[in-house]
């Protein structure tokens, strides 16, 4: 981060080297399309290059923080929505560091264990807010659950995948 | 956390980045004054990274990396960085200039330390003047926060779900839709109510816009009326001190629309 800082062409290169299967990883499954993934994690990367003081190495780790925003972005396309949060205005905390691709298929494989032990409905509640990007009153239209049932299967899902983490 | 449970469910929307206009603001609002639900916030987001991590995938084709790549090299021949100006500063001295310098120093050294006395005690006046400055700033920055804190006690009581809302009109007409926009320019904030706003269909949500008066219409904050036809939007994100010539609202798709479609159902120019 601190070459990209200073504007080191290379430094950028070694970065997208090191990250960008989990950024294409996270738009391909949003948006589904190759073209569109690739559009995303252009903009994702070239956001990087031009604000890279947006990245707080102090809270969280840079592929987690490339994920959420990865993910953030690809929604607004899927949704055709416009963009509300800028990146520097994403601070995460408690997450692991990724850096490689062990790391990361360690932490998906206990993500999707996590993700397992879930009753369906709640996997499903929450699959639809995050890789579908469906508000909770949309998700209620859809299954005919109360709202109140969505909004406390969503929330009460991530934070069994933080407990798992914290364990 | 407990004090903090009415935002609990408006946090996790906010970790997804799935709230938006009036409620957004109303969290942006909470989160600027409580540090618990920011780290709250933090928090939720780095649950759903983990989430982000799980998916596996192909890895990108070569050919993403050079069409990045040659777009950073694009970028930073256009715009050089703070880094790269620097250097070329540097090295934009050309080289019998670099040795008139050294002899400057070499024969005029009693001078240089003239110079360097007047320039620290001309610099110990301006960090004089910006000391003076920036209390001046934390003054004002003090004043505004007071300002902004009694705009919020008066207007919470007005926006919130349990107010009574009274309009009076004319015996003999029938409630008209009606809608106000306060908007302050240089403060880039916009509280809209409404009232009388007919039902919507499903899926579909009013979209207010601020027309500019010069430029395309601005997306200035979806909402829907409650059951009494109520509604409020209150400072959406808008770019920078736009003058606003009018506002007007249209019928969008429930997520909102770029640009409005027509037609414009209401509309007002300022008073």
């Amino acid at each position: 981060m601190t070459g990209l800082k200073s504007g080191d062409q290379g430094a950028m290169a070694a970065l997208y080297d090191r990250y960008s299967s989990v950024v294409y990883a996270v738009a391909l499954r949003v948006l589904g399309d190759t073209g569109a993934a690739e559009d995303v994690l252009q903009e994702v990367f070239l956001q990087l290059w031009r604000k890279p003081t947006a990245f707080d190495a102090a809270r969280g780790s840079l592929g987690s923080w490339l994920a959420v925003i990865t993910r953030n972005r690809a929604i607004d396309s899927l949704r055709k929505r416009r963009r509300e949060t800028d990146i520097e205005d994403v601070v995460l905390s408690v997450a692991p560091d990724l850096a490689g691709d062990a790391d990361r298929a360690r932490t998906a494989e206990k993500v999707r264990g996590v993700m397992g032990t879930m009753i369906a409905a709640q996997r499903s509640a929450l699959e639809m807010a995050y890789w579908e990007g469906m508000s909770h009153s949309e998700i209620a239209d859809k299954t005919g659950e109360p709202l109140g049932t969505v909004k406390t299967r969503i929330r009460s899902g991530l934070i069994a995948l933080r407990k798992a983490f914290q364990s | 956390m407990s004090e903090h449970e009415q935002y609990a469910d408006d946090l996790v929307l906010y970790a997804l980045d799935a709230l938006r206009g009036e409620n957004r603001a109303r969290v942006d609002a909470h989160l600027a004054t409580c540090a618990a639900c920011r780290l709250e916030l933090e928090q939720l987001r780095g649950d759903t990274s983990l989430l982000a991590l799980s998916a596996a995938g192909p890895r990108p084709p070569q050919r993403a990396r050079q069409r990045l790549l040659d777009a950073v090299a694009r970028e930073a021949s256009e715009v050089p960085t703070f880094a790269q100006q620097t250097r070329k500063d540097g090295a934009a001295l050309p080289r019998d200039l670099h040795a008139s310098v050294r002899s400057w120093w070499g024969w005029m050294g009693w001078a240089a330390t003239v110079a360097v006395v007047v320039f620290a005690l001309s610099l110990w006046r301006e960090n004089s003047a910006l000391q003076q400055s920036l209390m001046s700033l934390s003054s004002q920055a003090a004043k505004n926060a007071r300002e902004l804190e009694e705009l919020r006690r008066i207007a919470a009581p007005i926006l919130g779900p349990e107010t009574q809302r009274v309009t009076l009109v004319s015996t003999k007409a029938a409630p008209q839709p009606q809608g106000k926009a306060f908007y302050l320019r240089n403060r880039n904030s916009l509280v809209f109510l409404a009232n009388n706003m007919p039902a919507l269909p499903p899926r579909k949500a009013y979209e207010l816009w601020l027309i500019p008066v010069s430029g395309a219409p601005i997306p200035a904050g979806t909402f829907k009326p409650d059951a009494h036809g109520s509604a409020s939007v209150v400072n959406p994100v808008l770019p920078a001190a736009i003058e606003a010539k009018a506002f007007a609202i249209t019928m969008e798709d429930e997520t909102g629309a770029t640009a409005p479609t027509m037609p414009i159902l209401m509309m007002g120019a300022g008073e």
